[in-house]
């Protein structure tokens, strides 16, 4: 069943004025209950404005986001109830901590959304626990932490409102690779447990092509390509004609099957590949 | 929601006006804002007006932006209006209890009116056509004599650049904090006064951090850059008055001079 339905949605920003911007131009497209969405494309290209729209923050110029089939904008009162139900991690989160220990600012959104103490403290704790955060770290300042621990914190903040949807805006950017490995594994055992439906807007191919079920391409505010990272990255010239790139390792692989190796299509990972190639030795008798 | 402040924004263009001197523009403005307040009869406030239209439409902005610009102020506008309706002295038209209106108070309220509107679209005029650099270039030179005093005018100059040049990354962060605490279900439009303010809080806390955080960064960058203030700095644009400007400065005398005849050969209203 679809969670999500986008029917020719589309924004403009500063209608009437010089600076008037077309970012999202008619986008139609449908997504499953439990789906792992990544989402690409050049800077500019519309993505940020369009995940806004999911949620509300931004009021489409025409068009509609379905919600299990309603209308988001139905009742425009009600906004803040679909703000729970879909819930949005912006880039660079740790920029929005603002209370005085950790605990009480990743508790902020459950509070909003009217919940009893005792329930707060059960979600608050369970969303420290995805992200890994200890009990120590709860009581400090959400200004004494660390780079990593602020946006594992900041992502804490969402997730505690409990989301079916959880829309994350590239969070793994300006993290170590370390911390991007653990951050990326923290999600996904969240998802695995949670089962919600995972929005993730990246630039890092090998981030997208490693969790995404399905991937959409984004330029110039238009949907260019929706299906699953091995499809989209077997058109190596469509993506870098986009000013994308496909996953480095595809890239080699897909090299190498120019010039007569017989290596299968679609390679993602470095893993795959390396299997990939062990069994093309082993074939011709190398190893 | 932030994008909709119209108010001291510069829009490129390439008209008359955007092709002026930055130092002249300024000096011209305050005549203008003299020249609006010396206007004491319909026919030199007529006058006035009249010039601030003209000087609208040639400016290659769209007139829109000038209205907008007039959205933030349409309350002071009104309240100094009303105000003045009352405030006039001489025989009463209509009364009520201690109120009355009188003729006197009606002129005042047009006058006023007439006068705050040709104000706004005057100076937007100015910010909507100069860059904020060239407006603080033009302002540092106009102050310069102002050193003989120890005043440090390039210091203060450099401070408005710098303040300006942040008023938009600024509208912009706050925009962006907003939304991220919005999407955690913050509420900031309804209940009182009391609750909006302290619903600001999760905002205006992340707002300060990062613009503390921004003048250290700054700072940094231009201690990199070997700066050290004004003593010795050469300019990349140097500003130079053309044929252009002194018609412009003729042109404004000239309605200088009309405005005050006017005021001479026709009777003060107020």
């Amino acid at each position: 069943m679809s969670i999500i339905e986008v029917k020719d949605l589309s924004f403009t920003y500063g209608i009437n004025t010089p600076f008037e911007k077309k970012a999202v131009d008619d986008v139609n497209v449908c997504f499953n209950e439990g789906e792992v969405i990544g989402l690409i494309g050049h800077t500019g290209s519309g993505k940020s404005t369009f995940v806004q729209m999911l949620n509300g923050l931004i009021k489409p110029t025409s068009g509609q986001v379905l919600l299990e089939g309603k209308d988001i904008w139905e009742k425009p009162k009600e906004i803040r109830k679909i703000r729970f139900k879909v819930g949005m991690v912006f880039q660079y989160p740790e920029y929005q901590l603002f209370d005085e220990t950790v605990y009480k600012d990743i508790s902020f959104g459950p509070r909003n959304k009217g919940l009893n103490e005792n329930e707060i403290d059960l979600t608050v704790r369970k969303a420290a626990k995805f992200v890994g955060l200890s009990d120590k770290l709860l009581n400090k300042s959400p200004f004494d932490l660390s780079g990593g621990e602020k946006r594992r914190a900041a992502i804490a903040g969402v997730i505690a409102m409990d989301p079916d949807v959880l829309v994350l805006d590239e969070p793994t950017a300006g993290l170590d690779p370390k911390g991007r490995e653990v951050l990326l594994a923290q999600i996904m055992g969240y998802h695995k447990e949670r089962k919600n439906t995972i929005f993730f807007v990246s630039h890092s191919m090998e981030d997208i092509s490693r969790i995404a079920d399905r991937v959409m391409v984004m330029n110039k505010g238009r949907l260019e390509m929706f299906d699953t990272p091995k499809n989209i990255f077997a058109q190596v010239e469509k993506i870098e004609s986009m000013g994308l790139r496909v996953p480095q390792i595809t890239k080699i692989i897909t090299m190498l099957r120019e010039r007569g190796y017989d290596l299968t299509d679609g390679v993602l990972t470095v893993e795959q590949a390396f299997s990939e190639v062990v069994n093309l030795l082993k074939r011709e008798g190398v190893i | 929601m932030t994008r909709d402040i119209a108010l001291g924004q510069f829009i490129p263009g390439k008209g008359i006006i955007h092709r002026m001197d930055a130092r002249v523009k300024i000096l011209l403005l305050i005549t203008y804002i003299v020249l609006i307040f010396c206007a004491f009869n319909f026919v030199s406030l007529g006058i006035v007006t009249a010039s601030v239209i003209a000087i609208i439409l040639i400016s290659d902005i769209p007139v829109k932006m000038y209205l907008k610009s007039l959205k933030v102020i349409i309350v002071i506008i009104l309240i100094t209006s009303i105000l003045n309706i009352f405030y006039g002295s001489g025989d009463p038209l209509v009364q009520f209890g201690i109120f009355k209106i009188t003729l006197e108070g009606i002129y005042r309220a047009i006058f006023v009116t007439v006068r705050i509107i040709c104000l706004i679209f005057i100076s937007s005029c100015l910010t909507f056509t100069t860059s904020p650099t060239d407006l603080t270039d033009a302002i540092e030179r106009l102050m310069k004599p102002l050193k003989i005093f120890h005043i440090k005018v390039h210091e203060i100059a450099m401070m408005m650049t710098i303040a300006l040049r942040f008023v938009p990354t600024l509208l912009e962060e706050t925009d962006k904090i907003m939304s991220a605490q919005k999407a955690r279900g913050a509420d900031m439009e309804s209940g009182g006064m009391i609750k909006k303010i302290k619903a600001m809080t999760p905002v205006l806390i992340p707002l300060f951090v990062s613009a503390f955080r921004r003048a250290y960064e700054l700072a940094v960058a231009m201690e990199c850059r070997c700066y050290q203030g004004g003593d010795g700095r050469t300019r990349m644009k140097v500003l130079k008055i053309n044929k252009l400007d002194v018609a412009c400065i003729l042109v404004t005398v000239l309605f200088l001079v009309g405005v005050i005849l006017c005021n001479i050969f026709f009777a003060a209203k107020i």
